[in-house]
């Protein structure tokens, strides 16, 4: 593991570099081949309707595998990353035009732990509104 | 219907070996949009000390829930599926999962709760490579949701 931050030139309270992420329909096609996730939610607005969503939903993956890209771009290696969790807590509709929706995510170090490794906090919202909750990277720096 | 306690600890045989290919993470990092080289470059993730492409963090789920599957649809545990949505998730890493891998899956339930209607099930899944070495656990919060509690759109994903 070589991630390219060092634990010594980070402090609680940095800012990683935040990215927006766009997610349109095609996007959501993409990533149900890729993932093996097929359900209908996620690609058929009358499904979705039906089982009372406001239209098609972004896979919670997807939103997990967005958000993590902080981290990793922040560390470059990947497998710096030791631990990862989140909450779902609100889904990311996906209109059927070209714009879709954007995933925000920002993400500042919660906490310096032993061992080179540090805590990273992310917030994830869509829309003005948190989609992830309690969304946690622990990576090991250099 | 509450589920039955006498589950919680229950581990279900490991799963047959999932192999890790180049291609799959290839198709997975372009389908998150990922352009990191250490998903698609051999050299570059030598470079970084692997001994192959790695998997970006979150690819071992579709691993780990293909194998809750045994959970999730034990007819015996009688889990509803179709109210099923996925409340939280948590990944831990050993190492990275890499191309060439020979991966593993034992699901375990670790509780199972009731609340406001809802059934709610935690599953590990320790993911094991060919050498019996530990790679990553996942830990998935599956909730059921009752058919007299209220419908919330807001919270959990399938």
């Amino acid at each position: 593991m070589t991630a390219k931050i060092a634990y010594d030139d980070v402090e609680v309270g940095t800012e990683l570099p935040a990215r927006t992420f766009p997610v349109t329909r095609d996007t959501l096609v993409r990533y149900a081949g890729a993932s093996g996730d097929f359900n209908p939610i996620h690609w058929n607005e009358r499904f979705a309707k039906e089982v009372g969503l406001p239209d098609v939903i972004a896979h919670g993956m997807f939103t997990m595998a967005e958000a993590v890209r902080v981290v990793t771009d922040w560390t470059g290696d990947p497998g710096a990353v030791v631990e990862y969790g989140v909450r779902f807590t609100r889904p990311v509709v996906v209109p059927d035009d070209d714009k879709g929706a954007v995933i925000e995510v920002t993400g500042k170090v919660a906490a310096k732990l032993e061992d080179h490794i540090v805590r990273v906090d992310l917030t994830v919202t869509s829309g003005g509104q948190k989609v992830l909750g309690m969304s946690r990277a622990v990576v090991r720096l250099a | 219907m509450a589920l039955d306690q006498s589950f919680v600890g229950r581990s279900y045989p490991p799963t047959e070996p999932y192999e890790v290919g180049r291609e799959k993470i290839r198709e997975f990092a372009e389908a998150v949009g990922d352009a990191n080289p250490a998903y698609t470059d051999p050299e570059a993730a030598k470079a970084l000390g692997h001994p192959d492409v790695i998997a970006p963090p979150t690819f071992v789920f579709a691993i780990t829930f293909k194998a809750a599957g045994q959970v999730v649809r034990d007819p015996q545990l009688g889990l509803d599926y179709d109210r099923v949505v996925h409340g939280d998730q948590k990944f831990s890493y050993v190492r990275p999962l890499r191309a060439g891998d020979r991966l593993t899956v034992t699901s375990t339930i670790e509780t199972i709760r009731s609340m406001a209607g809802n059934e709610i099930l935690d599953v590990r899944g320790e993911v094991h490579d060919e050498a019996g070495e530990h790679v990553a656990t996942a830990w998935t919060k599956l909730v059921a949701r009752g058919a007299d509690a209220e419908q919330d759109t807001t919270a959990g994903e399938a």
